[in-house]
């Protein structure tokens, strides 16, 4: 084993892995048959251990927090532009939209799985990844536009409340489907990937780290071209202020609604396979709780606007990080829930209101 | 004035759901025309001009257009045909910018030269949409966004366009302003124009022929000048 995994496997499992997949060591054991899971099991418990004797009030503790919050917030708010962005166009809440995340993951373990095996990741990483991540965004894209034909457009003239529920049980299908196809089991994510990072003192930013803000950063930028310098995303605003002049000026909202579905999509596959990448495993469940957080994301951030969602997710990130690495582990993924019933409950057009009225779709 | 219409309905029905807003509705405009339509609130004009747009289909009847029967056409199709609407109240995408907006009325176009000319002609048609092209449509005055709203249908290259009462909660001088650039539009470029308006006097002043329309019924239909002077309409909408 290279000594550098220890290191980032130590910065994963203290702080991510082991609330990430809740009831942690029987799942991880379970899949652990493998000597591989089986060692990193261990290596989490030695390392809660350490944990607990970490000096938290040291400002590389912090440091460290800093960069682990702005990557999970960072795969939180690739996730959160999905929701805010359909509820932006059609005012629905997208549920099914954590699945085409866990899809995403899905897609990434079997291609880059696919490319380890034949060995070609060592020779072309980068064609490997890009074909990995593109291929599982594509596909999600595909999936999502799909889905929205099928479950929630025959009912774009009915209730809100009817498209919502068919949102739900699109959720259910979808994420049995996964299970049906790819096991109740986690999928492991090929372990040789991304070994080591840079360390700064007592700091360290994984390559895995780098990889996934690099990338995120792109993406972000990305859409932000597309809706705010490009005539389609001209379009896309229009059609999310006013459908029927949106038609009167040759702008079909048919069009425009699947193209808001497959960027989402997208994007959330692209947080799918980051996340596979990052805690080195999927399953068929995965976007639920993700799913939720990035939710409570968009809403943080004032549903239906593009750069609330990324403030959002980035708070959201962050708070779950430093909450568990100061307060407690156990409460990780309370964070989230609590901040999402606050700004329901006290400012539900989010926290950043007219302040950012240009950025909404 | 040729002799086929370019626009014409022809024994439209046409509601939403039980409401029946339009019945056997039919009517003719020529090419180089400007036709008005008045009729009192509630009467069904703007159901007429969304129903030839395609927003609201008819339960009975056909529209053609330059000829060819548009009903079955999906709405998003008919500007890049030539046809197009400023709606009732302007609907001005209010978190576009101006030019934004002006963009989004040549969306089906690619001549990316072409469009750059024309908002160009727009803003000397308005200039004061010059001066704000990167405020936000809804922070424009009323009146601003009427010239706006009729700037960004320009931009569709229309052969026929459809306005829906231009002068609505207009200053008379602004109202004078837009009426002299619809009489522009129709003379220099030849567009053909279907006016709706509650004004009778301006609407009937600016058009050629006229229609009534009285709750959902064409009633009457002649010359502008004769709808003008016929003391039945002078009572009925000219308050006298
Ligand atoms: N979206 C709608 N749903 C139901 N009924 C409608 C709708 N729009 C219009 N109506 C009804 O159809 C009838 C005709 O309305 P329409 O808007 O065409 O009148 P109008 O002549 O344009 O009136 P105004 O001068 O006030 O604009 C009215 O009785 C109106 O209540
Ligand atoms: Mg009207």
């Amino acid at each position: 084993m290279h000594p550098d995994r220890f290191f980032t496997v130590e910065i994963d499992t203290n702080f991510h892995i082991r609330g990430w997949l809740n009831a942690g060591h029987d799942r991880l054991i379970k899949m652990g048959k493998l000597f591989r899971v089986h060692s990193l099991v261990l290596r989490i418990r030695k390392n809660y251990y350490d944990h607990q004797n970490v000096k938290k009030d040291n400002m590389d503790y912090f440091i460290q927090q800093l960069i682990n919050g702005i990557t999970l917030g960072g795969i939180y708010a690739l996730i959160a532009l999905g929701y805010t962005m359909v509820y932006g166009v059609i005012q629905l809440i997208n549920f099914a939209h954590g699945e085409f995340f866990a899809a995403g993951g899905y897609v990434g373990v079997i291609f880059l799985s696919f490319f380890t095996g034949l060995g070609y990741m060592e020779t072309y990483p980068v064609v490997c990844l890009t074909a990995s991540f593109g291929l599982a965004m594509a596909y999600c894209a595909y999936l999502a536009i799909g889905v929205e034909k099928i479950a929630y457009k025959p009912l774009r003239k009915e209730s809100r409340l009817a498209a919502l529920l068919s949102a739900l049980g699109m959720s259910i299908f979808l994420s049995n489907g996964l299970m049906l196809t790819q096991g109740v089991y986690d999928k492991a994510y090929p372990s040789e990937l991304f070994q080591g990072g840079m360390h700064f003192g007592m700091v360290t930013v994984s390559y895995l780290q780098v990889l996934i803000l690099v990338l995120t950063g792109v993406l972000l930028v990305a859409l932000n071209f597309l809706v705010f310098k490009t005539k389609m995303g001209m379009a896309m605003r229009a059609t999310a202020q006013d459908k029927t002049m949106s038609a009167l000026v040759a702008i079909s909202s048919n069009r425009i609604i699947s193209l808001t579905f497959a960027i989402g999509a997208g994007l959330a596959a692209a947080a799918g396979i980051m996340v596979g990448l990052y805690y080195g495993s999927v399953r068929y469940d995965m976007g639920f709780i993700p799913g939720i957080k990035a939710f409570s994301a968009a809403v943080l951030g004032g549903i239906g606007n593009i750069t609330g969602a990324m403030v959002g997710g980035l708070i959201i990130g962050m708070v779950e990080v430093f909450g568990a690495g100061y307060i407690s582990g156990e409460y990780k993924d309370v964070f989230a829930f609590i901040i999402l019933i606050s700004v329901l409950y006290f400012k539900p057009t989010g926290i950043m209101g007219e302040n950012i009225d240009d950025t909404r779709v | 004035m040729s002799d086929q219409p370019i626009l014409e309905l022809k024994n439209i029905h046409s509601g939403y759901g039980s409401i029946k807003a339009l019945r056997d509705v039919s009517l003719k405009v020529y090419p180089g025309e400007v036709v008005a339509i008045i009729g009192a609130n509630g009467a069904g004009k703007s159901t007429t001009l969304m129903t030839i747009c395609g927003i609201v289909s008819p339960e009975k009847g056909e529209v053609y257009y330059q000829g060819e029967p548009i009903t079955k056409i999906n709405p998003e199709n008919l500007p890049p045909m030539g046809l197009c609407q400023v709606p009732e109240g302007r609907r001005i995408f209010p978190r576009l910018t101006v030019e934004e907006n002006l963009i989004l009325g040549a969306f089906y176009r690619d001549d990316q030269e072409g469009i750059l000319k024309d908002i160009k002609h727009v803003y000397e048609l308005f200039p004061v949409l010059g001066e704000r092209s990167k405020q936000h449509g809804g922070t424009l005055s009323g009146g601003e966004q009427q010239m706006l709203a009729i700037g960004r249908a320009l931009m569709t290259k229309p052969k026929v366009l459809l306005l829906d009462e231009p002068s609505l909660g207009l200053a008379p001088i602004i109202i004078h302003q837009i009426f002299d650039i619809i009489a522009d539009i129709n003379k220099n470029d030849g567009t053909t124009i279907l006016l709706v308006e509650q004004n009778a006097n301006l609407a009937l002043k600016a058009a050629t022929r006229g229609y009534v329309l009285e709750t959902g019924e064409i009633t009457l239909e002649d010359k502008a000048d004769a709808l003008l002077h016929n003391p039945e309409i002078r009572k009925a909408y000219l308050g006298e």
